[in-house]
């Protein structure tokens, strides 16, 4: 009772905070992703905007998709979602569950990536460093030839000559920088504010216990998704291991033996005799056994384990020569 | 409880888990070793476009043959494929089932491969500087006056840092297309991850109840292989074990009797007679030297018959035929039955 206590701990812990930690490590992905990541705003006109706003919302969108494919609720859910009702009646409350939990997690990467890029600003400053009105700054370079456009749409490349020497470039970074950062913490804030209320309210509009309901088979639909996997495979292992005894034993040819009458009828064989018996099956000679490994090849058995499975053990027959029987195991 | 636990896992790991592994390796050997390739542009029209494309494409495929050669499911795979139909059904659907998880693992290193080379722009480059319209990148007295030729030489120079003189329009010119290789590479990194969640997210949808099956078949068929291999591994160590015995016995077959038939009344069970008893019965009769050199010159020269035979109860008796394959009292195949007929019989069959 107690180690069954420990195991059914053990499933229980495992199920919910496996994808809490999956979903943790893709956040962490996310931003090593970020910073491995060589951002190259073209710094022309027509393509800024495309590529930031391209940068800020396909990855999140990546990241998304991966969370849901790296979550096992999912497959339970999907499960759960389209089987047959068979002799199991259906609960909606526990597909939502899983659905809003799935959901929940795998939009954790995605809003990280979104918030680390508002937090770092390079693709504010590549988007909207065309929107600024250079009046509000001074050093402006004007001996270029380029219209206003073009130079504003050059301040996010840094090496560019027509901003040496000159302030204009770092003022206008720094000015949207400030903006776009001010928008991450105000999503920030807000998105923490909302799962603060959230947490709070909820009790209110929720009948605490169906949701406890809900939760327990939840979980129990992953524990037992987890242990029919394990047992297929463990009955998989038994079945084969049987499948291969029993071809070994069909190639045992009927024996006869011829001997002397024993003086006393007893089995003196020494353990390890026995074992080695049990392990040779009845194959004992080299055309036997090439017999076997060409029928291996060009003749695989039938999956039918009944014949092992409930095998009767082998009899011996002690008979004089008038047919008496003497001895029997039969 | 707990062993359970841990044998089922290593079990479990050892198969699934232990590809998983070889194919994170791989995808990770794969970023590595494009980080660790020097590329070198050839910097001339004819050769750019082959040099970069050639680079984006060839290192996956061979990435992808890499990954059918490590993964062992191939061997299992095409076993299946071939073997003679015998007593067994053959399921296209296992094979199916077999081809889509190798050919899934195998395409991570290769995706990975295109992805990172995609980001990085400099393949695109070397590829295409020579379709720039350069134009766009201001600066137009640099290509006025020069015929077609000279210009695409001039263009075909862009990847080349040291080669073309005008830096900002090498630059911007870089910048542009690096920003349209990184994003052909979003778009294939989009296209892949939806094209997994389409496969595994959705799949459930239809055939879940022959998915299930086909998964543990497939499973079988890898597991009963192992099991084969092992039972012959088992079975040989005990043909050898009983082989080299007999072979033993046999040389010194009436020595051993005689040893065994006088110690055998004794019947003591004092514990050094005990250990005494098992090192001389570890010896096998063999305690001088002209034996012993009889049982090596002839373990070379005439090796014994791969055929065991079972004399055991003949040695209780006490008595031995003096034959040398002792096949008289022994255990006789049917089909090789030639000594005389013994008073008894007895039989010994599957019933």
């Amino acid at each position: 009772m107690e180690r069954l206590k420990l195991v059914l701990q053990y499933f229980q812990s495992n199920s919910e905070s496996i994808s809490n930690g999956i979903c943790i490590i893709l956040a962490l992905v996310s931003v090593k992703l970020y910073t491995s990541f060589d951002f190259n705003c073209p710094c022309l006109p027509q393509y800024n905007k495309l590529y930031s706003l391209g940068v800020m919302i396909v990855p999140p969108i990546i990241l998304f998709f991966l969370g849901v494919l790296i979550n096992r609720h999912t497959g339970v859910m999907m499960d759960e979602w389209m089987r047959p009702i068979g002799n199991r009646s259906k609960n909606p409350a526990v597909v939502k569950y899983l659905f809003s939990a799935m959901i929940q997690r795998a939009l954790l990467a995605p809003m990280v990536w979104i918030l680390v890029t508002l937090l770092d600003g390079k693709i504010f400053i590549c988007a909207f460093s065309v929107s600024v009105d250079p009046a509000l700054f001074s050093g402006l370079p004007n001996n270029t030839g380029l219209d206003v456009i073009k130079i504003m749409a050059k301040v996010p490349c840094k090496e560019d000559i027509i901003f040496r020497n000159s302030s204009f470039r770092k003022a206008v970074s720094r000015y949207v920088r400030c903006y776009s950062q001010a928008v991450g913490w105000s999503i920030l804030l807000f998105l923490i504010v909302l799962g603060a209320i959230g947490r709070l309210i909820k009790p209110c509009f929720d009948d605490h216990a169906t949701f406890l309901q809900t939760r327990y088979w939840s979980n129990y639909l992953d524990v037992e998704q987890k242990l029919f996997d394990e047992t297929c495979v463990l009955h998989a292992r038994d079945f084969a291991r049987k499948c291969v005894v029993q071809f070994f034993e069909d190639m045992r040819e009927d024996t006869v033996l011829h001997l002397p009458h024993p003086p006393f009828i007893a089995n003196s064989r020494e353990a390890w005799e026995e074992e080695e018996e049990e392990r040779l099956h009845g194959i004992s000679k080299q055309d036997q056994m090439d017999q076997l490994l060409n029928k291996w090849y060009y003749s695989k058995p039938e999956l039918d384990v009944t014949r092992i499975a409930h095998r009767p053990r082998t009899c011996v027959t002690w008979e004089d020569r008038d047919g008496k029987t003497l001895y029997s195991d039969v | 409880m707990d062993k359970f636990r841990m044998m089922f896992q290593f079990l479990q790991s050892n198969q699934e888990s232990f590809m998983n592994g070889i194919c994170g390796i791989m995808a990770l050997a794969s970023a590595q070793m494009y980080s660790a390739f020097e590329f070198s542009c050839p910097c001339m029209p004819e050769y750019n476009y082959n040099y970069g494309i050639g680079l984006l494409i060839l290192p996956p495929i061979w990435f992808f043959l890499l990954g059918f050669v490590l993964n062992n499911n191939v061997s299992v795979l095409a076993e299946e494929w071939k073997r003679p139909t015998g007593k067994r059904r053959k399921d296209p659907t296992i094979l199916r089932y077999m081809f889509c998880s190798i050919t899934q693992r195998s395409l991570i290193a290769p995706a990975v491969w295109v992805s990172v080379t995609l980001m990085d722009g400099k393949s695109f480059l070397c590829a295409f500087s020579i379709n720039l319209d350069i134009d766009r990148f201001g600066n137009y007295s640099l290509v006025k006056g020069m015929s077609e030729t000279e210009k695409i030489r001039l263009l075909a120079r862009i990847p080349c840092k040291d080669l073309f003189e005008n830096q900002e329009i090498r630059v911007a010119a870089s910048r542009y297309i690096k920003c349209i290789s990184q994003a052909c590479g979003w778009m294939f990194l989009l296209m892949m991850t939806f094209t997994a969640f389409l496969i595994r997210a959705i799949r459930p949808c239809f055939t879940q109840a022959a998915f299930l099956k086909t998964k543990y078949w497939s499973h079988y068929i890898d597991i009963e292989r192992k099991m084969f291999d092992d039972t012959c591994k088992e079975h040989a160590k005990s043909f050898a074990k009983v082989c080299i015995q007999q072979y033993f016995e046999n040389i010194s077959g009436e020595m051993h009797s005689y040893h065994r038939h006088h110690s055998s009344g004794s019947g003591s069970d004092d514990e050094d007679e005990d250990k005494k008893k098992s090192d001389e019965e570890k010896l096998l009769g063999i305690r001088a030297q002209d034996d012993m050199n009889k049982v090596l010159w002839n373990w070379h020269t005439c090796k014994p018959a791969l055929a065991l035979r079972k004399d055991n109860i003949d040695e209780m008796n006490g008595k031995l035929n003096g034959k040398a394959n002792g096949a008289a009292n022994g255990f006789v195949n049917g089909h090789t039955q030639e000594e005389a007929k013994k008073e008894w019989a007895v039989y010994y069959s599957k019933v």
